[in-house]
């Protein structure tokens, strides 16, 4: 296994210089364009973002309530034919994960098999007691899920991550191609990009289609937020707003007649389908934390009897473990009968001996992760690590190996972005949003595409002073 | 519509309305505060203040009345629960809350009016910066309200949001009437002078009403006929009568949507019809005051009683 960073691929530009099939024909409009010009249209997306609100909040970050996510508007440029091979992938792995969810809830046959061993999970909190032997409606635990994925050459895509808890960053998606279309509308008519702007009818339908059997013919659905504080507070409102639904919170439900319902100004009113944002451990004082002002207590209850759909599943975090992630290829391929058509990225569990010894002694050149880590915290990378931080990681590591994976540092693909300079490549990742339902599983063309600003990073998150970038699939 | 989404809307229309008209006021206190000496300058400062029912506070930071202080107070003081920043605000929050309930228009307003605002009351108000300052709240008021008028649906939403706006301005006129009317005239014995007629176009002003007066009383400035027109003229919008005509239409139309009608109704068909019954010679015989401190009540009973009926808190 390599693990020095190799000379990266763009995305964009072949070594040799030739421009790749994908961008071949956003190359040629944008040599046509004014660099002036240019400079002012990237001045303009930030106010348009600054002004409808689109931002995101940052944890212990007093000063900056509310911070932009800098938008670059080279897109990342994907072809058909790339993509779908991608999608028959990622449907795969989708189709995997939920029938592992119900495995492991129900008769825990991967367990009895020995193909993972039972103490990944025994004391992991993400799973949850109070879901076993229970079938959500219509047997979906993950209605919506991101996949991480990263490029490292042109046929070499990876699974960075599962998000089946609650990915975030639709919104960005979809406002990046409005900004996009706003900005350039010559470029949609001469390129043609397949649209994304359904997604929140989609994701309506498949919520809808996931309704349990008390609901009426029309389903209501509702999207649960933390409040205005949260993060990702901007997102459930679009979402909410996009899908007709309505935008709550713990305080506004209420378990009534067995049914999770909503404070109108006419009364209560029953909740069929529930797109929570909250965590499991928020959803339900009376069964998980007890402080949680964020839930509804007693919604469990009318869960379990029946009486409300809870999206995602209450449960699925089990699937972020990143202890679970390093099984992947084994779990897809225990429940498809098929070789997993997209890899994991090469990980090391240090909870296996063998596997810590190396890590320590390559520390320097990997990229270590909390198991339960997630947003780009409590992780190390060590190549751009000083020798300091480098000694305290290693006592955390040899303290608790078991809470620890480790990567190889990737050379990540890097697609370029808009500076003052000109054109500069970056690292980039994609996360491509995926809707399950009895009906089937849904995945939008293309995805959020994370892009590390600062020169070599290869830190994507937002919360790491990452950007994003419209995703483009071509129509061919 | 949740209950707590209405409570959202309401309260942001309510306090945008209230950052405007205390915009207004401070924008008759700097026009009078121009036209006299220092002392009556300061004094005129004082009576801003006083109209507020912000002296307590005031006194615990200040011992005196200038023109920067007072503004900086009103406008941008954290330690002044009413300033109008914090007005905008929570006029913002509560429209962050109700996104959904909202238009990408009026959100856009409300954002922008933070936006704006927000830099300008980053730092203190100098003088020679107030008039614009102050011209710009009004102006990104009108602008939150105009895109509301123009791109909301006329639903459940846009009553709340309406209800709450014509509630609050006829508190805000109610109360600058009331204090500028009987506690800031020294005694009656001032009817008539010089300063007096001053006094009448600083309530006027107060209002944005001194055009609409003159005009319609060919410039003649009479307190019986200003508090008149403030209080029963149906065509001047901060009049109370012209707010109750609004309020009640919105709270029949919630009626009407509801199928059902509250304590909120019962309550604004009462206040309507003391309204509608008096004449200007009834309010005096009875006390101006004691009208208006009636009234003021009786408003915010209405409005208690729209959040019970309506389910705004649980």
């Amino acid at each position: 296994m390599s693990i020095k960073p190799e000379p990266n691929f763009d995305e964009m530009r072949q070594a040799d210089g030739a421009i790749c099939p994908a961008y071949r024909d956003y190359v040629t409009w944008l040599e046509e364009q004014d660099p002036a010009l240019m400079r002012r249209k990237s001045r303009e997306a930030e106010q348009f973002f600054r002004r409808t609100g689109i931002t995101f909040n940052v944890y212990g970050d007093d000063d900056a309530e509310e911070r932009l996510i800098p938008f670059d508007m080279v897109p990342r440029i994907i072809t058909g034919t790339e993509w779908r091979r991608l999608s028959r992938g990622i449907e795969q792995r989708v189709r995997a994960l939920n029938a592992f969810m119900h495995d492991l809830y129900h008769r825990q046959e991967i367990l009895r098999s020995g193909r993972i061993p039972l103490s990944l999970f025994k004391g992991n909190v993400a799973w949850l007691p109070q879901m076993v032997g229970f079938t959500p409606p219509g047997g979906v635990y993950t209605h919506i899920v991101g996949i991480d994925l990263v490029r490292t050459g042109p046929n070499e895509f990876m699974v960075l991550e599962d998000n089946a808890r609650t990915p975030s960053g639709v919104s960005y998606m979809l406002e990046n191609r409005e900004t996009m279309m706003a900005m350039f509308p010559e470029l949609f008519a001469r390129i043609h990009v397949q649209s994304v702007s359904d997604y929140p009818r989609r994701l309506a339908k498949s919520l809808a289609a996931c309704a349990p059997d008390a609901a009426s013919d029309k389903p209501v659905v509702a999207v649960l937020t933390p409040g205005i504080y949260n993060s990702a507070y901007y997102e459930h409102a679009f979402l909410a707003d996009q899908m007709g639904a309505e935008l709550v919170e713990g305080s506004d439900l209420r378990v009534v007649d067995g049914r999770v319902q909503m404070r109108t100004t006419a009364g209560f009113q029953p909740i069929d389908v529930l797109y929570r944002r909250v965590d499991d451990d928020f959803l339900d004082p009376l069964t998980f934390n007890p402080q949680s002002m964020l839930g509804v207590p007693g919604i469990m209850d009318v869960y379990r009897s029946g009486g409300i759909t809870i999206a995602n599943a209450p449960g699925t975090g089990i699937a972020d473990d990143k202890a679970i992630y390093s099984f992947m290829p084994e779990i897809v391929e225990f429940y498809t009968g098929e070789k997993p058509l997209l890899p994991n990225v090469p990980t090391w569990r240090c909870a296996e001996a063998d596997s810590l010894a190396y890590v320590l002694d390559n520390i320097a050149d990997l990229v270590v992760k909390e198991v339960h880590g997630s947003g780009g915290y409590g992780m190390l990378i060590g190549p751009t690590s000083s020798s300091r931080e480098i000694a305290r990681f290693r006592d955390k590591l040899k303290a608790r190996p078991d809470n620890y994976i480790a990567q190889p540092t990737l050379a990540l693909s890097t697609v370029p972005i808009f500076t003052k300079a000109g054109l500069a490549p970056r690292h980039v990742d994609l996360r491509p949003f995926v809707l399950v339902s009895p009906n089937g599983i849904d995945i939008t063309p293309g995805g959020l595409t994370r892009v590390a600003l600062k020169k070599g990073s290869l830190v994507v998150n937002s919360s790491q002073g990452g950007g994003t970038k419209d995703s483009w699939v071509l129509e061919d | 519509m949740l209950g707590r989404t209405a409570n959202s809307i309401f309260w942001m229309f309510r306090y945008l309305e209230r950052a405007e008209n205390t915009a207004r006021l401070l924008e008759a206190g700097f026009r009078m505060a121009l036209t006299r000496g220092a002392d009556a300058a300061n004094e005129e400062w004082r009576s801003v203040i006083v109209t507020l029912g912000e002296q307590t506070a005031y006194q615990e930071l200040h011992s005196e009345y200038s023109g920067a202080q007072v503004c900086n107070f009103v406008l941008r003081d954290r330690e002044n629960p009413q300033n109008v920043l914090g007005m905008i605000e929570a006029a913002r929050a509560n429209a962050r809350s109700a996104r959904t309930s909202i238009t990408a228009e009026v959100w856009e307003a409300v954002n922008e009016a933070w936006m704006v605002l927000g830099d300008l009351l980053d730092r203190p108000v100098r003088e020679a910066s107030l008039g614009s300052v102050l011209a710009s709240i009004r102006r990104e008021a009108t602008l939150v309200r105009g895109a509301t008028y123009g791109s909301m649906l006329r639903n459940e939403i846009y009553h709340f949001a309406r209800a709450g706006t014509f509630l609050e301005r006829a508190d805000n006129t109610a109360r600058i009437l009331d204090v500028k009317y009987y506690l800031l005239l020294p005694s009656l014995a001032y009817v008539g002078s010089s300063l007096d007629t001053g006094q009448w176009d600083t309530v006027l002003r107060s209002l944005s009403a001194e055009r609409a007066y003159r005009w319609l009383n060919a410039g003649r400035m009479d307190p019986r006929g200003i508090a008149e027109f403030l209080i029963l003229d149906r065509r001047f919008p901060r009049s109370l009568a012209f707010c109750y005509d609004a309020l009640r239409e919105n709270l029949k139309a919630l009626a009407e949507l509801h199928h059902n009608r509250g304590e909120c109704h019962t309550l604004m068909r009462e206040a309507d019809r003391r309204l509608c019954e008096a004449t200007i010679d009834s309010i005096f015989d009875k006390g101006l005051h004691e009208f208006l401190t009636a009234f003021i009540s009786e408003n915010e009973a209405i409005a208690t009683s729209i959040a019970t009926d309506y389910r705004f808190i649980a």
